[in-house]
């Protein structure tokens, strides 16, 4: 009877626990319609946290500043370095900013799915915003299944960077077109010392390392995240081929010998980094890095072209990703974020001196060829390719970036020789990600 | 018969009533004085253990209200390869750790207790790094072991030694975390110190007239009489190992380059999840994968583990004692 009792208690407690945390999460976002905006001469203030710090978190307090040339009286509280886990966590506790700033656009599919930021399309819907201002690879990176529950805030484009000089002293006038030609140049431009060790990497394969990562990579190569049915389709003959010709190059250098030069490499984003210390002569990598180079290592004679692809049709392909921006649930002033949020979404002069601040590419097409833009002849290969539509965004899945973490372990096993079997090593990935998707209920 | 009865009755119950108000009373005091610290414990202990009893055994995104799916999340875990990774990496850890970190600590402590000068410049310089933060002392480590431009390189290179990779080899990054955790074990080694040194002169002396030499009298004096804190030790060293997070992924995101990266979990684990611990696989699944219900399961499992791991120790421990004792 005792035993009955504890058992009892134990189970009250446990029903009770689970009532007082749920009530704390809330329920799912329920939006029916959008919020009214504020009057032009409203006096209202709006919190917005990103995870901006230093001189970018300045550039972007100014551009929300910009926002009171539409309201005069608006007060804007900007607050850095703020990561989702703390967006998140301002949600759940009932306190969240009123617009939120992530740099991870692999959790859109969370964020939309879950209700953590709001549906963005009734204030669409009202206020007649043409989405198609904005380019196509870039609106699919901020919708999760046709929920809209984010805008974009500038954008990051990816291309190929080339030292002149390395590439000059090889013999070599002008960037690879091809991945055939990257393998030939990057094995032209590799210095090597006495004793068989690396001293100049032509092009470093590994992958996850600095901007190696397979989503960035995948366009280049033709190769799709999902197959016809909409499950994971990375068993083709795109991965394959993309994997085989990281392979061939780490088998050129050597799996030890690279290693060996890889780990004592700099931090991607210090001064320290390969490309900047000329210990390698090409890499792929976004556009901000003209700002890195510009800045920290003035001495580097580089150029940039869009990064070479498996077939000549693909030639222009390039992958973009970017800040994400949305109206946490529970903001206390979702009406006026709209306004802060289309503002910095549409309004042509505050993209393009954000864009020139920071050093990012604008995500709308009038901003693109805004003559505002400061485009030198590196910057303007981003430029290029962001107007291109070739251009491909960020995979959008609901497991955040999971399946980047499943396709990242297997290039570096089988980069390493531990995959006797490529194809079905792939089918096993697609597994994993399939039955991690299928969790997740989404 | 009644009526004797119930004069016993009377006679027995008005001091029992005293008695049983006095008892009482002195319950109620007792409770009153432990109600603060019960009330933390069920609070900051207790109702976080059984909601996350609860939470594993539902589907819940940390947003939206938790869906009951029974014993899914435990279920997925025999399918989750990396969830295996990451038990065998903190496996490694628990018992490599604990074994270094307890012999490592004792093997000090015994020196410290036996010198003759300089003990106290001794004690700070072994103690002092155990200050340093965890972050800062993976950041240090990862330098001096750095490949090619770390000291610890160009030492090795002097004997003509090609040093391994360390962080950045999956066979090394263990071992080199486990050297960052045994460098901060400066608080262990002087809890032992103090036990060594809490050892009664006579006992030495006593068996030191049995013609018992220095190791004799360590095995058989010294070993015995600081059990108790040796055992903690053990406890103590395997509840770390078992938590074991911040160290695992400042090495590894700095030797996969990416220090300055935040929120990239692509490559926690570097390389080749070496040192993907039970708890960063647990927290990635929460924060960012969203699946609080399935780390709620791994957390649940993991205290189970360590729970079990430590009770059985303790018995075990105490029962070795005893024996030793008789």
């Amino acid at each position: 009877m005792r035993k009955l009792h504890r058992a009892t208690l134990l189970c009250v407690a446990a029903a009770v626990s689970l009532t007082a945390c749920a009530a704390g999460s809330g329920e799912r976002a329920d939006q029916s319609g959008p919020a009214a905006a504020p009057g032009k001469d409203d006096t209202f203030s709006l919190t917005v946290w990103s995870n901006y710090s230093g001189r970018e978190q300045d550039e972007v307090t100014k551009a929300l500043e910009s926002f009171k040339q539409e309201f005069p009286h608006a007060e804007i509280k900007h607050e850095g370095s703020q990561d989702d886990d703390k967006i998140t966590a301002g949600i759940r506790g009932g306190n969240p900013p009123d617009v939120a700033l992530s740099f991870t656009t692999d959790n859109i599919g969370q964020f939309c799915s879950s209700g953590s930021f709001q549906d963005l399309k009734p204030y669409i819907a009202r206020d007649n915003v043409d989405l198609g201002q904005i380019t196509d690879a870039v609106r699919a990176y901020t919708e999760y299944k046709g929920n809209r529950c984010a805008m974009p805030m500038l954008s990051d484009v990816y291309g190929l960077y080339y030292n002149k000089d390395m590439l000059a002293e090889a013999g070599i006038t002008a960037p690879p077109k091809t991945t055939a030609e990257l393998l030939d140049f990057a094995k032209r431009t590799t210095k090597r010392a006495a004793d068989g060790s690396i001293e100049v990497a032509g092009f470093l394969p590994s992958m996850p390392y600095y901007a190696n990562n397979p989503q960035i990579w995948a366009p280049h190569f033709g190769a799709k995240w999902e197959d016809a049915q909409g499950k994971s389709g990375l068993a083709s003959p795109e991965w394959a081929e993309m994997l085989r010709f990281q392979k061939e190059l780490v088998d050129f250098y050597g799996y030890d010998a690279l290693e060996r030069f890889r780990a004592g490499l700099g931090q991607q984003y210090s001064t320290d980094h390969a490309f900047h210390q000329r210990k390698i002569a090409m890499m792929i990598d976004g556009e901000y890095r003209t700002a890195f180079l510009q800045d920290q290592a003035p001495d580097v004679r580089f150029a940039t072209a869009p990064f070479p692809t498996s077939k000549p049709e693909l030639h222009g392909t390039a992958f973009t990703a970017g800040t994400i921006m949305g109206i946490p649930k529970g903001a206390k002033n979702p009406g006026a974020a709209w306004e802060l949020i289309k503002h910095l979404s549409f309004d042509t002069t505050a993209i393009v001196d954000l864009a020139n601040g920071i050093k990012n590419i604008p995500s709308t097409k009038a901003a693109l060829t805004d003559p505002r833009l400061e485009v030198d002849e590196n910057f303007k290969t981003f430029i290029d390719l962001a107007t291109s539509d070739k251009l491909q965004g960020n995979p959008v899945t609901p497991i955040g970036d999971a399946h980047i973490k499943a396709i990242s372990d297997f290039a570096t096993s089988w980069q390493a020789g531990k995959v006797p079997d490529l194809m079905a090593g792939l089918e096993e990935v697609d597994q994993q990600i399939d039955d991690r998707v299928a969790k997740s209920g989404k | 018969m009644t009526a004797t009865l119930e004069r016993v009755d009377v006679a027995r119950t008005a001091p029992a009533k005293g008695r049983s108000r006095a008892r009482a009373r002195h319950r109620l005091t007792v409770l009153a004085l432990m109600a603060p610290a019960t009330l933390g414990f069920a609070l900051f202990f207790g109702y976080p253990l059984v909601a996350t009893i609860g939470f594993s055994f539902t589907k819940y995104d940390l947003i939206n209200a938790p869906e009951w799916v029974g014993w899914e999340n435990y279920a997925y875990m025999f399918s989750d390869k990396l969830f295996r990774t990451a038990v065998y990496n903190t496996l490694w850890f628990v018992v490599v750790l604990t074994a270094a970190r307890v012999v490592f600590a004792l093997g000090v402590a015994s020196v410290i207790a036996r010198l003759k000068s300089g003990v106290g410049l001794v004690r700070t310089l072994c103690y002092l790094p155990s200050l340093a933060p965890p972050v800062a002392a993976t950041l240090v480590f990862f330098l001096v072991m750095r490949p090619n431009e770390g000291p610890l390189d160009a030492f090795l290179g002097w004997f003509g030694v090609d040093g391994p990779l360390w962080f950045a080899d999956p066979v090394w990054a263990k071992p080199g975390i486990a050297a960052v955790v045994l460098w901060v074990s400066g608080d262990l080694m002087i809890i032992i110190l103090a036990a060594i040194l809490d050892v009664p002169q006579e006992q030495y002396e006593a068996a030191e007239l049995d013609g018992a030499g220095p190791v004799r009298r360590w095995w058989h004096v010294t070993l015995p009489t600081i059990s108790p804190v040796l055992v903690f030790g053990v406890v103590n060293s395997i509840i770390l190992a078992l938590q074991l997070f911040t160290q695992a992924v400042v090495a590894g995101s700095a030797a996969s380059g990416s220090a300055d990266v935040t929120g990239s979990t692509k490559v926690l684990g570097f390389p080749e999840n070496s040192t993907l611990t039970f708890p960063m696989w647990l927290y990635t699944q929460g924060f960012r994968y969203f699946d609080m219900g399935y780390a709620a399961a791994m957390a649940t499992v993991l205290f189970v583990i360590s729970f079990a791991a430590t009770a059985l120790l303790v018995q075990r421990m105490r029962r070795a004692s005893h024996q030793e004792e008789r």
